[in-house]
């Protein structure tokens, strides 16, 4: 976040982020791009699997180094868990392998759309609030499921705004708004992000973050749509809190017509 | 020589042949990746964003290819079943293809051959493609070669060019007393450097055609099905390689997930595969850097010692260029400029300093996680 910004980034699970933006690692072809990336995108929060880190004592040179020289703080996810019982194994994995009990829980429902199931989500929540994790949902778009998530103790929500990966941006805009009016906890815009104007929309929707993976580690130049990313938040954010105009159906000129000389 | 896989054997062969006297040390020669990988030589289609300087190191070693390989048969008097039939990508799925087509694009732009081709064309070109596909190209320059057979012929060619295989491991470089030590030891390198080269786990399966025969194909075919990528290389032999996985992980399980994922992609492509025996199915460690290109070149602070490794995804391609660069590090002294870019001393800042291994007790404080 630049010195010059008014805004002073948001708080989810107690903890101060200057940055809105979080992002994720998968899609990452080449170590040293994605490190360039991160510092880029200002970004103070990164996601992993974990099953995508080696774990084990001994390795170097790998994710875990870069994303410490970075000084970013992990939030491991469950990604590519089905049911309630893998995604908490998973969790509880994380909690002992990165030694943070932050977790973005994803409960995958069905393969070709990688959308959340809500019924298992809702119910890993619930245990994994218990266990005393600080959870980080990724859920579908409906703002009753959110509002439910928020009830049993979720730190945020984390709405799709469109199927992972698929870049298509946020596709019922509505519903993130109703989103964020319906639950207390930070909203986060998760998933569907393809380029910046698609994170300035979600900031103008009135979420307090984006999180994104693919829309960076999968762009041609990932350092440069990082650096786009940070600023597409910025703008969005700023946008939100500056008040935007009606949508008129008529023009209406900037300038008024008094004081018009008389010809 | 620290390490008898084929970047090793290459640079023993090359600099025995220059009359040199070459001792190469490993346990178990051509056992690392070598013994796993598929043999791509593919300068154009591995082209991939945001690798500056590998493609311009990739098409100078595929240029070398032909010489190289026919000096090899020669001298080793045993084939290595290089084959060049050119490689063909494709798309199963509409969003497949315009993965591919994204990718093919950039390559175009860089200059390199590759030619888009309507699906009619595509199966013109190979009729055991699936009936679905939605569209492709060709790389004509895009060819193969088997390693197992490379290293045995490597090994043989070093051999009688005077090099001597022993079998003591080297666990760290004063152990090896000799004017110029090459390590060329591949994940092993990190242990013995300090450079960041790390792991990086790939799952990787073996066909067999029914009968004896040859594969009912003979491009190197390679592409996305339903958006799991994956390549099919097709031997005279009758094998067919089918990979791989690309995962930061550092052992070498097989998982019934990613054989099941490898095989469903393999068939979707070429549903004759589906009659294939699966013969073998095995987990190789690529040898990994920060920017997925080789560290080639003198270990600064250490003199006498020269490293060749790193080389990730493209060991074998990179094989003559290897050899024939260390090999004339190794008798002039002097570094050729096409090694500039690839130099050790690139991963000065961060961890990327040899002997800095693992994450600092500093930092571990400071975010407060212990």
């Amino acid at each position: 976040m630049t010195t010059t910004s008014p805004d002073a980034g948001f708080t989810v699970g107690g903890e101060r982020f200057g940055s809105r933006l979080i992002l994720g690692t998968g899609g990452a072809a080449n170590l040293h791009v994605l490190e360039q990336a991160v510092r880029a995108s200002g970004t103070g929060l990164v996601t992993l699997a974990l099953r995508r880190v080696d774990t084990a004592p001994g390795t170097s040179g790998g994710l875990l180094d870069l994303l410490d020289r970075c000084g970013v703080r992990l939030l491991p996810n469950t990604a590519g868990c089905y049911t309630a019982a893998e995604a908490v194994k998973v969790a509880h994995l994380a909690r002992d392998a990165f030694g943070t009990d932050w977790v973005k829980l994803e409960v995958i429902g069905d393969e070709r759309t990688l959308l959340p199931d809500g019924v298992e989500l809702l119910r890993a929540a619930e245990e994994l609030v218990a266990d005393g994790f600080t959870v980080l949902p990724y859920t579908s778009d409906d703002p009753v499921l959110a509002r439910r998530l928020a009830d049993v103790g979720c730190a945020a929500v984390m709405p799709a705004g469109a199927p992972i990966g698929s870049g298509l941006g946020i596709g019922n805009p509505h519903h993130i708004r109703l989103i964020r009016q319906s639950v207390e906890v930070p909203v986060i815009l998760d998933a569907g992000i393809g380029t910046a104007s698609d994170a300035a929309l979600a900031m103008e929707l009135g979420c307090d973050a984006v999180l994104l993976a693919s829309a960076v580690t999968r762009a041609v130049d990932p350092v440069a749509m990082a650096t786009a990313m940070r600023y597409a938040v910025e703008a969005g954010r700023l946008a939100y809190g500056a008040g935007r105009i009606a949508r008129r159906f008529h023009a209406l000129a900037s300038t008024p017509d008094e004081g018009r000389p008389d010809l | 020589m620290v390490g008898g896989g084929v970047i090793g054997l290459a640079i023993a062969w090359r600099c025995a042949r220059r009359g040199l006297r070459v001792v190469v040390h490993d346990p178990a020669p051509g056992s690392g990746a070598s013994g796993v990988a598929a043999g791509m030589l593919s300068p154009v289609v591995e082209a991939h964003f945001g690798e500056d300087e590998l493609p311009g190191l990739l098409a100078d070693s595929a240029a070398r290819w032909p010489g190289f390989a026919a000096e090899l048969t020669e001298a080793a008097g045993t084939p290595i079943g290089y084959r060049t039939d050119g490689t063909l990508v494709v798309g199963l799925t509409g969003d497949d293809l315009a993965e591919a087509r994204r990718l093919w694009t950039y390559q175009q732009g860089l200059g390199l051959p590759i030619t888009p081709l309507r699906p009619s064309q595509v199966r013109d070109r190979e009729p055991a493609l699936t009936l679905r596909l939605r569209g492709g190209a060709f790389a004509a320059t895009d060819h193969q070669v088997d390693p197992r057979r490379l290293v045995t012929a490597l090994r043989t060619a070093a051999e009688r060019a005077g090099a001597r295989l022993v079998d003591t491991p080297v666990t760290d470089l004063s152990e090896v007393v000799a004017p110029v030590t090459v390590v060329a030891a591949g994940c092993g390198a990190a242990a013995l450097t300090g450079l960041p080269v790390r792991p990086v786990k790939g799952q990787i399966l073996r066909l067999r055609a029914p009968d004896g025969g040859p594969p009912g194909f003979r491009h190197v075919i390679r592409g996305y099905a339903d958006g799991e990528p994956v390549y099919l290389v097709p031997r005279a032999d009758g094998e067919v390689v089918v990979g791989a996985t690309v995962e930061e992980r550092s052992d070498t399980a097989v998982s019934a997930g990613a054989v099941l994922r490898l095989l469903r992609a393999a068939v979707d492509l070429v549903p004759d595969l589906a009659e294939y025996d699966l013969v073998e199915t095995v987990a190789g460690l690529r040898p990994g850097t920060p920017d997925n290109a080789p560290v080639l070149g003198p270990l600064p602070g250490r003199p006498g010692v020269v490293v060749a490794t790193g080389h990730h995804r493209h060991g074998i391609v990179l094989a003559p260029v290897t050899a024939d660069l260390i090999a004339d590090l190794v008798v002039t002294g002097t570094p050729d400029p096409l090694l500039a870019p690839f130099g050790a001393d690139r991963f000065t800042c961060g961890a990327a300093r040899p002997g800095s291994t693992g994450r600092s007790k500093q930092s571990i404080e400071e975010d407060g996680w212990t």
